[in-house]
């Protein structure tokens, strides 16, 4: 189906990251949002305070992020589409509801404009640490989609598929952007209503007695309902079986938790958004995400300009990771450079992918700005000696 | 607890299969953790019957509870259901609620999933007059992890956490929910199944943010580590001790170990709850641009 014109700004703008992200939401078809204030991510909320009201929805700013995070849930149950938005600490805070979210299959958008931590860290500036956090921060297995914009425009396209895999796959759904991604102003041009595609969600056409809202199909994700239909569902934390009941035993644990991260896990290929650029005959292939993508290509064109065959591998989607690309990539070059605004996240996972069959180098950096392209520049000359 | 009347001590935690409970009931999850004497068995029957009374359109009542012994009776009742997390009940149902308003919303938790982890999310649903009816099974303990002490336990009374004694001033529930602004404010005990019963009936039939303690006992953990008896010796210290005081000052209700227990609808006002208030302020700060929300 198309987006409903109703929450479509069709035109071009200036916009921040913020306020296009809100608009991806709008033009996806949110109709429910529930946050807690929260520097450098407030402005998505703010602004969807102020256009909900004329799109038919609504915005409720909860008493924290553990309650935000879980009202957006309940909403989910009631028939919406729903998301909250976050920073560092507030995120932390979310992490039992991203749980939640996983088990019960809820599908929902979680933004997380990242900052520099830990803890309350560097409230206005940028850093890219919460990736391996939405990966495992929630206590048990479980899976998720993670997307990367480097743009105000990627906020509001990524934003929309944010909202589109959440139904498709029935997991949350994390866009993770950054200070600098959410306060950079630059062109975003917003489609006609009808030339955006959205995903339903995955009704069922049971009928009330015959449905069972955690029997799946041979994709393994169930259909949906909502409360009020008279399916009389019963959705639960626990460990439960087909029907949602209680099934607190090793035999449904197993069954429940691989049916969980199957989904994704074993979609993981299917899932894969990377943008590459001169890869194929390259000898050092840079593999980044989000903003430090744009520095990194600043960096990639001084080295190529220098004569040095460089590629650029852009990480769109980093959650489910990219392990057989990445592997592929990793066959044909002679090294890979991996710069990100932490201490070492991804460049673990890429680690893992290459698994030995080149050199994998971390350009680190501790957040609050972004890196200085020569520093990277400077990696990409030594893994090319 | 068919033939009960306000004198009988009838704590059958297994309704016979005829009881008119059972349609109510997920028959097949049946029987349920709950121990014998337990006392939130009697309040799931109160509750049962009230819808019966009510004649309440079942497919139109949600149910959310917490986690805990009471937190599991989302799932033992035939409605939508959701089992959710420790002390979030509330901001769930609001959601739930908020999504889709034609649903009756209740909340049916344990005294320290309410008050002790989701006590702030309490407080803000009351001061927001969310359209919830809210129902606390208070048994002064932990029940599922043991019996620790709670935010309700009574002074002196032990608990694995408290083993000498608990010294913490216990909160009262009745004052709190008034002092946030609910709507309805009530409390009963399992010895009073009919009033408990027209209580819940009267509140589902209202608005706002409806709020009903209920005192039950314990007896596994509570009541044993307390010599206090089991479930039956608890429900005739209910009757004992209970004085039914409408309207009560709710300053005044505060519970001990020992001493009076007043019980009764202590609050009754009138407030737009705050799907409407957004409604009515929305409507007329920006006219005929505003999207009426909910129908
Ligand atoms: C976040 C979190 N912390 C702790 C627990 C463990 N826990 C489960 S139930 C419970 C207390 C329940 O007490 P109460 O709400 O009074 O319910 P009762 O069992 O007495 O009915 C606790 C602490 C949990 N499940 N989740
Ligand atoms: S432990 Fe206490 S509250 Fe829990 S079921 Fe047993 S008697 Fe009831």
């Amino acid at each position: 189906m198309t987006a409903d014109p109703k929450g479509v700004l069709t035109g071009v703008h200036f916009l921040d990251g913020d306020h296009a992200a809100c608009e991806g939401a709008l033009a996806a078809g949110c109709r429910f949002v529930a946050g807690y204030p929260i520097t450098p991510s407030t402005e998505v909320v703010e602004r969807f305070a102020q256009r909900i009201p004329m799109v038919g929805g609504l915005f409720i700013q909860m008493e924290d992020e553990l309650a935000a995070s879980i009202a957006i849930q309940g909403a989910a149950w009631g028939g919406r589409k729903v998301m909250t938005v976050t920073s560092g600490p507030g995120l932390s805070l979310m992490m039992e509801h991203l749980g939640l979210a996983a088990i019960t299959e809820t599908p929902c958008v979680f933004i997380d404009v990242q900052r520099g931590g830990p803890s309350t860290g560097l409230p206005t500036l940028p850093a890219q640490a919460d990736m391996m956090q939405v990966k495992w921060g929630s206590h048990g297995d479980y899976e998720i989609i993670a997307l990367c914009p480097d743009s105000p425009q990627e906020c509001f396209d990524l934003t929309i598929r944010a909202f589109n895999l959440a139904e498709q796959w029935r997991v949350p759904v994390f866009l993770m952007m950054d200070e600098v991604v959410g306060h950079m102003t630059e062109r975003v041009v917003i489609p006609a209503a009808e030339d955006i595609e959205i995903t339903d969600r995955r009704w069922t056409d049971k009928a009330p007695g015959t449905y069972r809202p955690f029997d799946v199909g041979p994709d393994g994700i169930p259909d949906m309902v909502k409360a009020g239909q008279g399916h009389r569902i019963h959705v639960t934390g626990l460990t439960h079986d087909e029907r949602g009941w209680p099934a607190m035993n090793p035999r449904q644990q197993d069954k429940l938790v691989r049916r969980l991260t199957g989904k994704i896990r074993d979609n993981a290929d299917v899932l894969t958004d990377i943008r590459e650029e001169n890869c194929e005959d390259a000898d050092v292939i840079v593999v980044s995400y989000g903003i430090t993508s744009r520095v990194a290509t600043a960096a990639i064109q001084q080295a190529r300009d220098q004569g040095l065959k460089v590629g650029h591998a852009r990480l769109v989607v980093t959650w489910p990771f990219p392990a057989t690309r990445i592997a592929q990539l990793a066959s044909r070059c002679k090294a890979m450079v991996v710069p990100e605004l932490n201490l070492g996240q991804m460049v673990h996972e890429v680690s893992r992918a290459v698994a030995g069959r080149v050199p994998v180098r971390l350009v680190d950096h501790a957040g609050g700005t972004v890196h200085d392209p020569q520093v990277i520049l400077d990696r990409i000359l030594e893994a090319a000696r | 607890m068919s033939g009960t009347t306000n004198d009988d001590l009838d704590l059958s935690h297994l309704p016979p299969m005829d009881n008119p409970v059972m349609p109510y009931l997920r028959k097949e999850r049946i029987p349920h953790i709950w121990c014998p004497g337990c006392g939130i068995g009697t309040t799931v029957n109160c509750f049962t019957r009230a819808l019966d009374e009510a004649a309440q359109d079942l497919d139109r009542l949600a149910i959310v509870s917490g986690i805990g012994c009471t937190g599991r009776v989302a799932g033992y009742l035939n409605l939508d259901s959701f089992h959710t997390t420790h002390g979030r009940a509330i901001p769930f149902a609001t959601g739930l609620k908020l999504a889709n308003p034609d649903l009756n919303v209740v909340v049916y938790s344990g005294d320290g999933d309410l008050f002790a982890i989701g006590g702030n999310h309490f407080l803000h649903a009351a001061r927001r007059n969310m359209d919830l009816m809210v129902v606390c099974v208070n048994n002064f303990t932990y029940g599922m992890t043991g019996g620790q002490v709670a935010p309700t336990t009574p002074l002196g009374a032990s608990q694995t956490t408290m083993p000498y004694g608990n010294f913490e001033n216990p909160a009262s529930l009745p004052f709190l929910a008034d002092a946030a602004g609910a709507t309805y404010v009530a409390r009963w005990t399992v010895f009073h199944v009919r009033q408990l019963t027209r209580c819940f009936k009267d509140a589902l039939g209202r608005k706002g943010f409806r709020f009903i303690e209920i005192l039950a006992p314990c007896p596994t953990l509570f009541l044993r580590r307390n010599r206090l008896g089991d479930g039956v010796d608890m429900v005739r210290q209910y009757k004992e001790r209970s004085v039914v005081r409408n309207g009560a000052d709710t300053k005044e209700v505060g519970l001990g170990l020992a001493g009076e227990i007043v019980v009764g609808t202590f609050v009754e006002r009138e407030r737009p709850t705050w799907l409407d208030a957004m409604n009515d302020h929305l409507g007329k700060v920006l006219g005929d641009r505003y999207q009426r929300y909910g129908g």
